[in-house]
């Protein structure tokens, strides 16, 4: 009796949470996918006809600002690595006692919506606001010289608003890095430097692909910078899934759109995490 | 390369998502695939089931007299309308209170017709109240569906003497909503073309000069398809009214010529953009501009030009499932009373559907002083208040899309323009 | 799991002089630059806080025009905003709870227990973690449409519970997999039932992990905006309304709340950490 409800336990420990994500994540995902294979309207109703030609028409309207969405997305991470790794090492190897009170510092935004930043973004960075326009009027830029309507805004603010989900995991990968493994490379004759790429960062790959993961699929797929900060040659691909969905109202091609996304980001994560076989070394931590 | 694994680590871990997830091999793309064609069985039983279309019969007297049967005064009405569409101190709303006892929830919830419709569809489809007895919407496609599927009330016109006794003859006969079944018009407004003359040196008087390269980059369009398809239209000289395919893919070319000097293609904040500099010169709507120099001392223009502008009228209509639809109704009928109708457009600064207002402002501005006096004197004389016939000749309503797929071949016609 | 077991290594005889000097330089450096971003991510709140003492005439508030605190005695003036913080705020709660006890549960599911469909439930909470908001908003919506549901705080809580319960599940079993189970197997030598010990050894060592998990909820639901948007129906939340405010200009009562918010999280996360410093580990 008491091993029965023992093997019993974990299915009825995870049933409600598995129940409430089985119906209201896996479901509505099955949903999506039969909605982009079905044609019709508001008007007159949606049959189910595998319309595979949502995907190839939206596909074929849309990819430049699918191709746009993945560079900007790509770009963003990329810079994000760039300029979290020196913050994380600084932290995990010199932080000492005040290790916590940093990344408090680095979480400091995410007290404040993520909508209200990225307005206060636009307002700092107006044509005459409070960048823009004293430089102007000191004549170090041209008068009609903007940030705002550009791509740079826009990838500037998918930097911002993503950058401490880079610094976090990689601070907790550079963190368990055992000192004395550094010390072995420099008793082992190794510079720093050397020390540095060959066996810190290797130790933190583990780290920099959960930031990446973190990083590059709510950037792609961002829309909010696009609208605010961007002009109309910075549409991604989630301005236009918004419009099809919310103002053209027409599922089908959203949906198919939605798909292809999901689909898109999925693969690449599945790639990136083989060729950098890092499975094995969280198999062993995840133990 | 062995590593130590630490316990917990010291900071809280509750912000890394993932990190310590496994990550995939060879048995879990067999799961994956299990669990996918498991559910996917389950998902294209579901592909059985259509979703219904919600397209409804129009309605007739029978269907009027039936929906007002046995419905009351209650005493309250939930209003929803777009900013700035009554004076700051909502003096009409307590003179209506205070003589028929409704108490009235004023909310400018709405701020583009796109939006506002995908807030209250889903309530309407379930035949579910939507939390507010009186709305204003523009015509166009959001108000074509509305009609179409049913979703709005059929007015019981015994109860409009005060519209049936003072409203324009023109507004009695709107291509969108003949006869006034549904809608009765609030207000009506032009799209011309707003101006900051700090930065634009030169007077504005044609469609065309948005196609300037002089104003590279401080161009502002609309982005709204209706919108910006009649500029299109316009500035080759074809009516929107009359228009079909073809016109549209013309015009949409035209505008993809003008999109390299184009800065953004604007929803609501245009003003603020002009005023500030970030924009020299821009689609307007005409009361827009009268505010934005009255309120914050703006010295923008406004012109509606040669080739034509666009006319469209924000219109009164009460959602089916409305709790308090015969207190909508006396409210409706209460801003056709041309005192208040004149208090309105004294502040709205928009074309009023109520003309013997122009009497009733002409005494006010005779009797005012200074600054007040001039406003409204200006008022009076403003073809963008009072539009003489001259005017209205060069104005045209938008596009008429009938059917669902006139109205997504306008779409994608015009929407892909303002999204690169 | 291995640990490396070093040797006492021989002390070289001053390799450290040169790369030292080098190296304190190449901290600074590093010190100036953590700053630097830091101060960097902090500048748009800073923005938005002292527009909140802004003394704005007109509509627009886009200039400064002077010191106030006009807008803290009139914070709640506006109806909409207010509504808005105040379904924010229940939409926020409710989801909390209801994410935090599922996930708590299925947290110490995965972290202790192997079972068959341990490996389905990772890679589901897998997927629900790293799908596109956009593309769980638009899912959603499908859901609701194909049912008729209509959407409002109903299925804003649904979709909130939804993606805070993975996050709070991972959070509750990193935590669990740390657990030293000799405390728990000590307590059923000693005669507690299953629950018992659950209610009184378990839950009290992952206590930590379930209150950030919590926090963690609390944070996203009061944030989101994507999923949201999608769900919302006629409902109007904290950030949505900031949404379609800002195409007529923000009031600085916008700012003034956000101000409220932001100070009122950093006191409880500061609450958080000191109680876990008094909390026994």
């Amino acid at each position: 009796m008491g091993s029965l409800r023992a093997r019993l336990t974990p299915y009825a420990l995870v049933l409600p949470g598995g129940l409430w994500l089985a119906i209201f994540f896996v479901v509505p995902t099955l949903i999506l996918l039969q909605f982009s294979l079905m044609t019709g309207n508001e008007a007159d109703g949606y049959t189910f006809t595998f319309a595979w030609q949502n995907y190839t028409q939206a596909l074929t309207t849309y990819w430049p600002q699918f191709v746009r969405s993945l560079e900007y997305g790509g770009i963003a991470t990329l810079l994000c690595i760039a300029l979290s790794y020196p913050i994380a090492y600084w932290i995990a190897f010199k932080g000492g006692t005040r290790k916590s009170t940093y990344l408090f510092l680095i979480l400091l935004p995410f007290f404040v919506s993520f909508v209200l930043r990225t307005i206060s973004w636009q307002f700092f960075l107006s044509d005459n606001g409070m960048l823009l326009g004293p430089l102007k009027d000191w004549g170090l830029l041209p008068a009609d010289f903007h940030i705002l309507q550009t791509s740079v805004a826009v990838v500037g603010g998918l930097t911002y608003n993503y950058l401490p989900f880079m610094v976090l995991p990689i601070y907790v990968a550079l963190e368990r890095v055992d000192p004395g493994v550094v010390e072995a490379s420099y008793d082992l004759y190794c510079s720093r430097t050397q020390s540095f790429l060959k066996v810190v960062l290797p130790l933190s790959l583990p780290g920099v692909f959960a930031g990446v993961l973190m990083n590059f699929v709510p950037a792609s797929s961002d829309y909010v910078n696009a609208e605010v900060l961007g002009g109309p040659d910075n549409t991604m691909i989630g301005n236009i899934i918004q419009d099809q969905a919310l103002t053209v109202r027409d599922y089908p091609t959203a949906t198919a759109l939605s798909a292809t996304l999901m689909l898109a980001l999925l693969l690449g994560i599945f790639a990136y995490a083989r060729a950098l076989g890092t499975e094995t070394v969280l198999e062993a931590a995840a133990r | 390369m062995d590593q130590r694994i630490d316990p917990a680590p010291p900071l809280d871990p509750a912000l890394l998502r993932g990190l310590t997830q496994r990550r995939y091999d060879r048995r879990d793309l067999m799961r994956m695939f299990g669990v996918g064609a498991g559910l996917g069985a389950a998902g294209l039983a579901l592909a059985a089931c259509g979703v219904k279309g919600a397209k409804q019969a129009p309605a007739t007297q029978d269907d009027v007299a039936k929906y007002w049967a046995g419905k009351k005064q209650n005493g309250h009405l939930d209003f929803a309308t777009w900013a700035l569409y009554m004076p700051t101190d909502h003096a009409p709303l307590t003179a209506f209170t205070k003589e028929t006892g409704i108490t009235v929830n004023y909310q400018e919830v709405i701020q583009d017709d796109p939006s506002w419709y995908g807030k209250i569809q889903p309530q309407l489809a379930a035949n579910k109240p939507i939390g507010y007895d009186l709305m204003v919407v523009t015509n166009g496609v959001e108000l074509s569906k509305l009609i179409e599927f049913g979703y709005l009330a059929p007015l019981d016109h015994s109860k409009l003497p005060n519209f049936a006794q003072n409203a324009d003859p023109i507004y009695k006969n709107e291509p969108f909503d003949k006869g006034n079944v549904y809608t009765i018009p609030y207000t009506s407004g032009y799209t011309g073309i707003a101006y900051n003359p700090t930065y634009v040196k030169e007077p504005i008087t044609k469609i065309a000069q948005l196609w300037d390269p002089k104003y590279a980059g401080k161009i502002g369009m609309m982005k709204d398809p209706q919108e910006l398809g009649n500029f299109g239209m316009l500035v080759l000289g074809i009516n929107p009214e009359t228009s079909t395919q073809p016109d549209w893919t013309r015009a949409a070319a035209k505008l993809r010529e003008q999109k390299p000097l184009v800065r953004a293609y604007v929803q609501q904040d245009y003003t603020k953009s002009l005023a500030n500099g970030d924009l020299w010169i821009c689609m307007g709507w005409s009361g827009d501009i009268f505010q934005e120099n009255a309120s914050n001392g703006s010295t923008l223009q406004f012109v509606v030009p040669e080739e034509g502008g666009s006319i469209w009228t924000d219109n009164m209509t009460i959602p089916k499932t409305a709790a308090n639809p015969v207190d909508a109704l006396m409210m409706m009928d209460y801003f056709y009373r041309p005192p208040v109708a004149a208090e309105l457009t004294e502040f709205i600064n928009y074309v009023t559907p109520v003309p013997a207002t122009k009497d009733i402002i002409a005494k006010d501005a005779a009797a005012a002083t200074g600054d007040n006096k001039k406003t409204l004197e200006a008022l009076l004389s403003s073809p963008l208040v009072y539009p003489t016939d001259a005017d209205l000749s060069k104005l045209r309503h938008y596009a008429s899309l009938k059917t669902a797929d006139a109205q997504k071949a306008y779409q994608d016609t015009f929407l892909p323009i303002s999204t690169g | 799991m291995t640990t490396t077991t070093l040797s006492p290594a021989p002390t070289p005889a001053q390799p450290g002089r040169a790369p030292r000097a080098r190296g304190r330089l190449g901290d600074r450096l590093l010190f100036g630059y953590t700053w630097l971003v830091i101060i960097w991510l902090c500048l748009p709140i800073g923005v938005m806080i002292l527009f909140g003492f802004n003394q704005v005439q007109g509509r627009y508030n886009n200039r400064w025009h002077g010191f106030t605190l006009q807008w803290y005695a009139h914070v709640f003036d506006l109806d909409g905003l207010t509504n808005a913080l105040k379904a924010s705020l229940l939409i926020a709660v409710l989801s909390t709870v209801i994410s935090t006890a599922l996930g708590t549960l299925l947290g110490v599911a995965l972290g202790r227990y192997r079972f068959r469909g341990a490996g389905t439930s990772n890679l589901v909470q897998f997927a629900a973690i790293s799908t596109p908001e956009i593309v769980m908003g638009m899912s959603l919506v499908a859901f609701f449409v194909a049912l008729n549901v209509p959407l409002g705080y109903l299925t804003i809580t649904i979709a909130h519970v939804m993606f805070s319960l993975s996050f709070v599940a991972v959070t509750v079993r990193s935590r669990v997999l740390t657990l030293d189970r000799s405390v728990e197997e000590a307590a059923k030598d000693l005669g507690a039932g299953a629950l018992d010990t659950f209610r009184l050894v378990t839950l009290p060592m992952i206590l930590p992990g379930v209150t950030a998990g919590a926090l963690l909820a609390f944070a996203i639901s009061i944030d989101d905006f994507v999923v949201t948007n999608f769900t919302a129906g006629n409902v109007e939340t904290f950030p949505l309304w900031i949404w379609s405010a800002q195409k007529n200009g923000l009031p600085p009562q916008v700012n003034v709340m956000g101000t409220f918010i932001f100070v009122g999280g950093i006191l409880l996360a500061l609450g958080n950490a000191v109680a876990a410093r008094r909390r026994p580990a």
